[in-house]
């Protein structure tokens, strides 16, 4: 982008430029925490770092008014004045970067020979941009070197230091109007190197002129096939080939000396420290902390930098051609969009980037998406990730699998766009679609998993054969930690598809979005489809890991949604868990999982008495009323529950098909004394630890462990104190009601 | 002016897909022209001067630099009235003052088409462009950087276009069949096999006119070609092929196969060899490149 000015430029070279910078990509987004941003103030407030921020500030501001009217001569050593606002300016300098308005006087007093070699060399060496760097105070320094008045080792670190900060330089006109006097600097033996790489960046085609020519040519003779000379030349002859006729080796590579200095280091760590501290950006911010990627393919970019549109591009031309008549609705270059509030002001002229990929890695284009509905984006968006997506995907494409770790975090980066809008890409899906059947559930596993729950919501749901055969597939066979990701994931899937449904209830009313193919009866259908098929994975998975604690915890999780559907997300249906999920459950080792199931239970019941009082107050019929299927389902559970935990009667009355009613004949042969009881609050093998310990409070003395002894109005107490809040609910509100009644 | 499109003919063109061009518009070819070649130039040098900020900067010294673009509209180019017109991307070094011819070179062209792409372009939005074929002819670094302007200016995606075997079968069964005036040339089928330590190729080279009388054989209804005949046609060269050798070409991967229509290879390579049925082939490349789209 800077050598396309560069070069339309070049056409006009009486037209100044209009200010229209545009820096690399590294420093758009670390110059969003520029110190100039008015609203600096504001996040140092936020930030804990307040007071210190502002003891910073306050002592810079200091030392910059010191240094702008010290005196000449005056000595390090004894001047503990000096010294103090050095280390200042040292410090927040090469850990901070400094502010625009720093370098003036800085560069000022460190080229003005004021004072010692040894003070000037530690100012430059200190002058890291925080943000960007004035021309203006590039070339009054560049005025001070001609007049010679600082010694020729800081002539050189100054040029040194100009070479490395020459794209943190805000504009660069008035820099090319001294093309001239940089050239003279070739005479210099020391500066020559450091002047030619500096004449290598400035150089346009109209700098080409025959006596610059000719002195190089001139100075190559003197002083030998210089390599910076060289390619000063050989860039000579590309701008005018018709003038430096001279033969350069063909197809060489020739090298500047590694000129970075001291600075480069410095300004790798103010960049970063920078980009922490940004609030907005950080949790999506990928940028610059990403290893360069030598990408075999000229295509294929994962994290695209955000540019304006070629639409301005005709804009401006058309600008110059028509006197500025376009100048009122100019759009806001994205380029400039740092901060929150700069968002704010320019959100009636922004414009979408060029690219749309690259709104993945910016968050303040995320918020801008989210406030525009226009089909194009998403079209946009979901052609560049379908294909990249594709063209990525390590174990769809065979020569990949080497950049795994790339793919790995372009998958979290969708996976983190998609949590912001708070919403699933359709490409996205599809590539789930496509490679799942492919996948070995290893590679990118947490990825993929946390992709899964982004899957839009439709009616016409494809998910049997496209996501749930593969995922079954995997699932059966893998680890009892995969299991439990993909448990998690689709729990978070149906909370997604939930608050999908939510909000588009409530926005339903004012306008016709949610006809996008979607029908509530089809939306219930595909709901169900997933809780069935979470049943269905997790009765088989039961058996396979022998009822293993941890999974029934992630198993009961995702029913600790489903009970509450009705009353929480208003959708009308309810599924109860299979019998492989229930009574596995019901008869678990672990107290938690039990108190789990207690608390499903309970707003199981408070989900279905709610639908069935909206059900009778209602006189007209419902489109959706929840079968008797379901409260028969309901009541036979409870009634195994409170037979197993209260009334000690489970063996008798549990009607479920796949329940425990046995016969006592066959509970006799098991020769375990009072097996009625013995799926009691107190006997249950989850609970009987608790009766154990509460034994051994109420009564310290006694070793005999006398269950019977136990109160169960004082345990039922105990036990709530211990934090069995599912317990309680479920006890108060099934329990208390039955055995008053009985 | 049909005679505008025997630029495509016996040249290989590397076939991409493309997504389709977002605000791209057939009135401002010269302010694309103009642009790309801007970008041309600073794309070069940028390969010359790295990105400043004292990275140690590699210089390459004797490119040419003066590259001129012409992007023109090539309407003759589509299949149905609902096709977009295609575009023509043409690369070419201006005279130097010192070189004795005083012509153009031509060093790079590529072609944007879309030959019967209804499946792309119906109810398309009006701000997008469907040309999902792209052909490039030249130096890959020329396609790399026309192709990353396109990319930033359209946000578009570029990807190669492989073309399977499964599709390459189909080619052979189809080009066998095609009606060649003049005395026409072999049609060879060319097999890789897999899984050996030094790769090996077999090349099936078989005469025009019996390839077609097999074909004849094969096919129940001129103008109609069904999975089940390819296969049948396939097997019956794989056969005469095992009969001789006791190779089974089944067994192998085929890569290339050329007739006097076109040549196509597996990596996504094409040449055109016959004018009249130049409109046929790009057609069944656009159904390629379309389903690699979507």
């Amino acid at each position: 982008s800077e050598k396309m000015q560069r070069r339309q430029s070049s056409k006009t070279p009486k037209q100044p430029l209009k200010v229209h910078h545009k820096n690399q990509t590294d420093l758009s987004a670390w110059r969003k925490r520029g110190t100039t941003d008015p609203e600096k103030s504001l996040q140092n407030h936020q930030s804990p770092n307040y007071q210190k921020d502002d003891n910073n500030q306050y002592s810079l501001e200091q030392a910059l008014s010191y240094f702008e009217k010290v005196q000449d001569c005056v000595s390090l050593k004894k001047n503990s004045v000096l010294q103090k606002h050095l280390t200042t300016v040292e410090s927040i300098g090469l850990q901070r970067g400094l502010p625009p308005e720093g370098f003036n006087v800085l560069l000022n007093v460190a080229l003005s020979g004021k004072l010692a070699d040894k003070v000037n060399t530690r100012l430059l060496k200190s002058l890291v941009p925080a943000s960007v760097i004035p021309e203006t105070s590039v070339v009054s320094s560049v005025s001070w070197l001609c007049v010679s008045k600082c010694s020729s080792n800081v002539q050189v670190l100054f040029l040194r230091w100009l070479i490395t900060v020459f794209d943190f330089i805000d504009h660069k006109e008035k820099l090319h109007a001294l093309y001239g006097f940089f050239f003279s600097f070739l005479q210099d033996e020391k500066m020559c190197p450091y002047a030619c790489h500096l004449l290598y960046l400035l150089t346009r085609k109209e700098s080409v002129k025959p006596f610059r020519i000719r002195r190089l040519l001139d100075l190559q003779a003197k002083m030998g096939m210089q390599s910076h000379l060289q390619a000063l030349l050989s860039l000579y002859k590309l701008f005018r080939p018709d003038l430096v006729t001279i033969n350069l080796p063909g197809k060489m590579k020739t090298f500047f000396k590694n000129s970075e200095g001291p600075w480069k280091a410095a300004i790798n760590t103010v960049r970063q420290r920078n980009q922490e501290n940004f609030p907005v950006s950080c949790p999506l911010f990928l940028g610059t902390a990403q290893p360069q990627s030598r990408k075999r393919k000229w295509n294929a970019q994962l994290i695209i930098p955000a540019s304006s549109t070629n639409k301005n591009i005709f804009e401006k031309d058309r600008e110059k051609n028509c006197v500025n008549l376009y100048s009122t609705n100019e759009s806001f270059p994205v380029e400039q969009l740092q901060t929150f509030s700069r968002l704010l002001q320019n959100i009636h002229r922004l414009e979408f980037p060029s690219q749309m990929g690259s709104v993945l890695t910016n968050p303040l284009l995320l918020h801008y998406m989210n406030c525009i509905k226009d089909e194009s984006i998403y079209l946009r968006l979901y052609y560049w990730m379908g294909q990249t997506l594709q063209e990525e995907c390590t174990w769809c494409v065979a020569d990949n699998s080497q950049y795994e770790e790339e793919f790995k975090d372009f998958l979290e980066t969708i996976y983190k766009t998609e949590c912001f809008l708070q919403e699933g890409f359709s490409s996205c899906e599809e590539f789930l679609y496509k490679s799942l059947p492919l996948w070995d559930g290893f590679c990118c596993q947490s990825q993929i998993l946390r992709l899964v729950s982004w899957i839009p919501l439709s009616s016409f749901s494809e998910m049997n054969s496209q996501l749930y055969d593969p995922l079954a597939q995997l699932f059966f066979t893998s680890s009892l930690y995969f299991k439990c990701s993909v448990l998690e994931s689709l729990k978070e899937l149906l909370q997604n598809w939930l608050n999908w449904h939510l909000i588009h209830l409530d926005s339903e009313s004012d306008s016709q979005v949610h006809s996008l193919n979607t029908t509530l009866s089809g939306l219930v259908n595909t709901v169900a489809e997933l809780i069935h098929f979470v049943g269905r994975i997790s009765t088989v998975a039961l058996h396979l890991e022998n009822n293993n604690t941890f999974l029934l915890y992630f198993i009961l999780d995702f029913y600790e949604t489903v009970c509450d559907m009705y009353l929480r997300y208003n959708l009308p249906l309810l599924i109860m868990p299979p019998a492989g999920v229930f009574y596995p459950a019901l008869l678990s080792m672990d107290p938690v999982s039990l108190n789990q199931l207690c608390y499903i239970m309970y707003r199981y019941r408070t989900n279905l008495v709610a639908a069935k009082e909206n059900e009778l107050s209602k006189k007209k019929i419902l489109q959706f009323k929840f079968s008797n299927k379901t409260y028969q389902e309901y009541n036979q559970y409870v009634i195994a529950m409170v037979g197993c935990l209260w009334t000690s009667s489970v063996f008798q009355k549990d009607i479920h098909p796949q329940g425990l009613r046995m016969d006592d004949e066959l509970l006799k042969k098991t020769t375990v004394q009072e097996y009625k009881s013995s799926f009691n609050i107190v006997y249950h093998p989850a609970m009987m630890g608790y009766a154990a310990l509460f034994l051994q409070q109420a009564w310290p003395d006694d070793t005999t462990f006398n269950f019977s002894l136990i109160k169960w109005n004082w345990y039922l107490e105990y036990l709530y104190a211990q934090g069995l809040k599912g317990l309680k609910v479920f006890i108060e509100s099934s329990i208390n009601r039955v055995s008053e009644a009985s | 002016d049909p005679q505008r499109t025997t630029f495509l003919l016996r040249k290989q063109w590397s076939l991409y897909s493309v997504t389709p061009l977002y605000r791209f518009s057939d009135a401002h070819l010269r302010d694309y022209s103009r642009l790309l070649s801007a970008f041309i130039a600073a794309e070069k040098q940028k390969g010359l001067a790295g990105g400043g900020g004292g990275e140690g900067l590699a210089v390459e010294v004797g490119v040419e630099l003066d590259v001129k673009v012409a992007i023109s509209s090539l309407p003759e180019l589509k299949g149905s009235n609902r096709d977009q017109a295609a575009v023509l991307v043409q690369l070419s070094l201006r005279p130097s003052a010192f070189s004795k011819n005083s012509e153009e070179k031509l060093i790079w062209s590529g072609c944007f088409c879309s030959v019967s792409g209804d499946d792309l372009s119906e109810n398309m939005r009006e701000d997008f462009t469907c040309l999902p074929l792209f052909l490039a002819n030249g130096a890959e670094s020329y396609t790399a950087i026309v192709g990353s302007w396109f990319q930033k200016t359209f946000d578009c995606c570029f990807h190669r276009l492989a073309i399977s075997p499964f599709t390459l079968s189909w080619m052979a069964a189809m080009w066998t069949g095609c009606k060649v005036d003049k005395t026409a040339s072999a049609v060879e089928l060319v097999f890789s096999v897999p899984c050996l330590p030094q790769p090996l190729d077999i090349s099936y080279a078989i005469h025009p006119e019996d390839a077609k009388a097999l074909w004849d054989t094969v096919q129940k209804t001129p103008g109609e070609v069904t999975q089940e005949e390819v296969d049948v046609f396939m097997d019956c060269l794989y056969s005469h092929f095992h009969r001789h050798f006791k190779i089974h070409l089944s067994a192998t991967k085929l890569v290339k196969v050329s007739t006097a229509i076109a040549s196509a290879q597996c990596d996504g390579n094409i040449k055109f060899l016959q004018s009249q049925y130049l409109t046929g082939v790009l057609m069944l490349l656009t159904e390629l490149a379309i389903s690699q789209i979507q």
